[in-house]
């Protein structure tokens, strides 16, 4: 289908799919087994310029635009998953910066996030805070020109292998959402220490990390946004991050569908190959077809965005749980296809498989995101 | 350092189709892509300009689309691109194309390297680096696998053999060609891409240049093609076993046989 892309997108789209094929896809399977962090694939994408899409040109930049990083996101997913959320999840860290950081932070910070040169992370989630993240129990506590961080930050994509931290703690908890902000801390802060690597059942090129805060002295300068805008700095991130997750997804889902679609034509069983049965092309039929209209949700929300819409919340809840939903159920059925071969790591249609998992989950799990849809339309129809 | 790349727009597969009629490649379908071993020239003029300074100008002769290839080379950090290109030019061998390129480079004026491709992927020839060092009166080294040392006016380069290698040391301006083995290109950055995609590629005309009218194009090519084929696949020979008097002795009838 054609998005009418501009040249600009074309080139992202085009210059991120050389990378997939010619650095990401041949060592995809390699990082899932190693489950190394993909330093040398990460060094290709910042030479080309891809991490600075998210970023405005005044400050190393060159696009700004959440079209362009969706674009990406989804070409670099499409052969591996866990390599492209190493990238994601560093526009995930950057956002707040972007959206809330004072010239001077966004000067100190986002040229190297902008050249690849250090990574960002985004740290919210708790042991006891998940969907419910107004738990949150890390601490933030004002002494003088400082703020001392006290606490646990868990699942944290990019955790140990980024430099550069966004994370919420509360500096006034009887004020419960109201009472959360956002800071900035950088790797090698005393105080500021890591849990263990996870062992995950996808994107595995990736790093998920303890964050762990004792008496972790963070300069107050540091402080994104005023105290007490955590949450807004975390709602008004993930507006803007989700469009990514989907793409992720859509990237995931699609790299499946080629691989079920090249599988079906060359498997040959009762004296045909399985493409040739109707049985097979239903089902390559509707996850094309899935993908599409997934595509086009993200496309729109990613486009309304860098419109300069406001209230995105609800489309770009939308478009994240409408594409990692599609990327479940194509990727499970390319595994179908691909039958017991599919079921093996030898082929990579189990590993889109795995991937796709936890785009169902994680920067709100679909389950929040319905309440993100349903809440704003129950008020849009009380308007 | 001011350094010249030379390049070549070549159909992308390595079994290049000829129509049997005319002896000429056929191009239709087949996308078009830089010369494989000419964008590691690219690379290594790219290098030498980002550690020594300078510019990287790339030149190639063809159609009006082979600008497309100049956009590329300019998304992996040259410069500047010159087409070079007129009807005038068509038909051109190795002989004539490297008279006229060596015409343009004459025009461009002061530089230090001359880089090219071994060979390009569709004629495989390799002569036109050589080429262009004969009309230009300047050295050639080929198939350099690395630069060792570049000082002052002096080049030293490690120029690939069948077995082992060879250094060389020459002066500059040199025309090098190079092999695969010199470097790894890089991908085009984004970057790149925009400038590639403003960037003012230079056309040059017969006009422009103002060449022999008789040692360009057709005319200008003393080469026949009297026959384009495939060779025949290597078959996996003959291996002779058995005593070594006897294997020598049948050796020898074998040779004879093939020899008569």
């Amino acid at each position: 289908m054609d998005y009418l892309l501009t040249d600009e997108n074309k080139m992202v789209r085009d210059l991120a799919r050389k990378i997939a094929e010619e650095k990401v896809r041949p060592v995809a399977a390699k990082y899932d087994e190693t489950q190394e962090y993909p330093w040398d694939v990460i060094k290709v994408i910042a030479d080309a310029g891809l991490f600075g899409l998210f970023i405005p040109e005044e400050y190393g930049g060159m696009s700004n635009s959440v079209l362009n990083l969706c674009l990406a996101t989804e070409e670099l997913s499409s052969a591996c998953g866990g390599i492209a959320v190493c990238y994601a999840a560093s526009a995930l860290g950057t956002f707040p910066i972007v959206l809330f950081g004072t010239d001077e932070q966004k000067k100190k910070y986002l040229p190297d996030l902008a050249a690849g040169k250090k990574v960002a992370a985004f740290g919210i989630t708790e042991p006891e805070a998940g969907s419910d993240a107004s738990a949150i129990t890390t601490t933030a506590k004002k002494a003088g020109d400082h703020y001392i961080l006290n606490g646990i930050k868990h699942f944290i994509t990019n955790g140990g292998d980024a430099e550069t931290y966004v994370v919420i703690a509360m500096t006034n908890k009887s004020k419960g959402a109201r009472g959360a902000s956002a800071f900035i801390v950088e790797k090698g802060t005393p105080g500021f220490s890591f849990g263990k690597k996870e062992e995950k059942l996808g994107i595995r090129a990736s790093s998920t990390r303890e964050l762990i805060f004792t008496d972790c002295k963070v300069p107050a300068k540091n402080l994104l946004s005023k105290e007490g805008m955590g949450f807004i700095v975390t709602m008004k991130t993930f507006d803007i991050s989700r469009p990514g997750v989907a793409a992720q997804a859509l990237g995931i889902a699609q790299g499946a569908l080629a691989v079920a679609v090249k599988y079906s034509k060359e498997r040959h069983q009762f004296g045909k190959s399985i493409s040739s049965f109707q049985g097979i092309q239903w089902m390559l039929a509707d996850m094309a077809t899935q993908i599409e209209a997934a595509r086009a949700l993200v496309y729109a929300c990613a486009r309304e965005i860098d419109s300069g819409c406001k209230d995105v919340g609800k489309d770009s809840a939308m478009a994240k749980m409408y594409a990692s939903d599609v990327a479940m159920k194509v990727t499970t059925d390319a595994v179908q296809i691909l039958g017991g071969y599919g079921y093996m790591k030898d082929y990579p249609a189990e590993k889109f498989m795995r991937d796709a998992k936890i785009t169902q989950i994680y920067e709100g799990t679909n389950q929040i995101q319905r309440n993100i849809i349903a809440l704003q339309l129950i008020k849009e129809m009380a308007k | 350092m001011d350094i010249i790349v030379c390049i070549k727009q070549v159909p992308e597969t390595t079994e290049v189709r000829i129509n049997p009629e005319t002896n000429t490649l056929i191009r239709e379908g087949v996308k078009s892509i830089i010369n494989p071993f000419d964008m590691y020239a690219i690379e290594e003029g790219v290098r030498l300009k980002e550690k020594f300074g300078g510019k990287v100008t790339v030149i190639t002769m063809g159609p009006p689309q082979a600008e497309a290839a100049l956009r590329e080379a300019i998304s992996l950090g040259a410069d500047e691109g010159i087409l070079i290109c007129d009807r005038a030019f068509a038909g051109s061998d190795t002989w004539a194309t490297s008279y006229t390129l060596s015409g343009a480079i004459k025009k461009l004026g002061d530089f230090d390297l001359i880089l090219c491709g071994k060979q390009a992927s569709d004629g495989d020839t390799a002569q036109v680096g050589p080429g262009i060092s004969a009309h230009l009166d300047i050295p050639q080294v080929t198939y350099v696998k690395k630069i060792e040392e570049v000082k002052d006016k002096l080049m030293r380069v490690e120029r690939m053999m069948e077995e082992g290698y060879e250094i060389i040391e020459t002066p500059l301006p040199a025309v090098l060609t190079v092999v695969k083995e010199i470097n790894e290109p890089r991908l085009p950055s984004l970057k790149g891409m925009m400038k590639a995609k403003s960037a003012q590629i230079v056309h040059w005309s017969q006009k422009e240049l103002n060449l022999d009218p008789q040692s360009i194009g057709l005319c200008g090519s003393p080469t026949q093609v009297m026959k384009i084929f495939t060779p025949p696949q290597r078959t996996g020979g003959q291996i002779l076993q058995g005593e070594i008097s006897e294997v020598a002795s049948k050796l020898v009838d074998l040779i004879k046989d093939e020899v008569h």
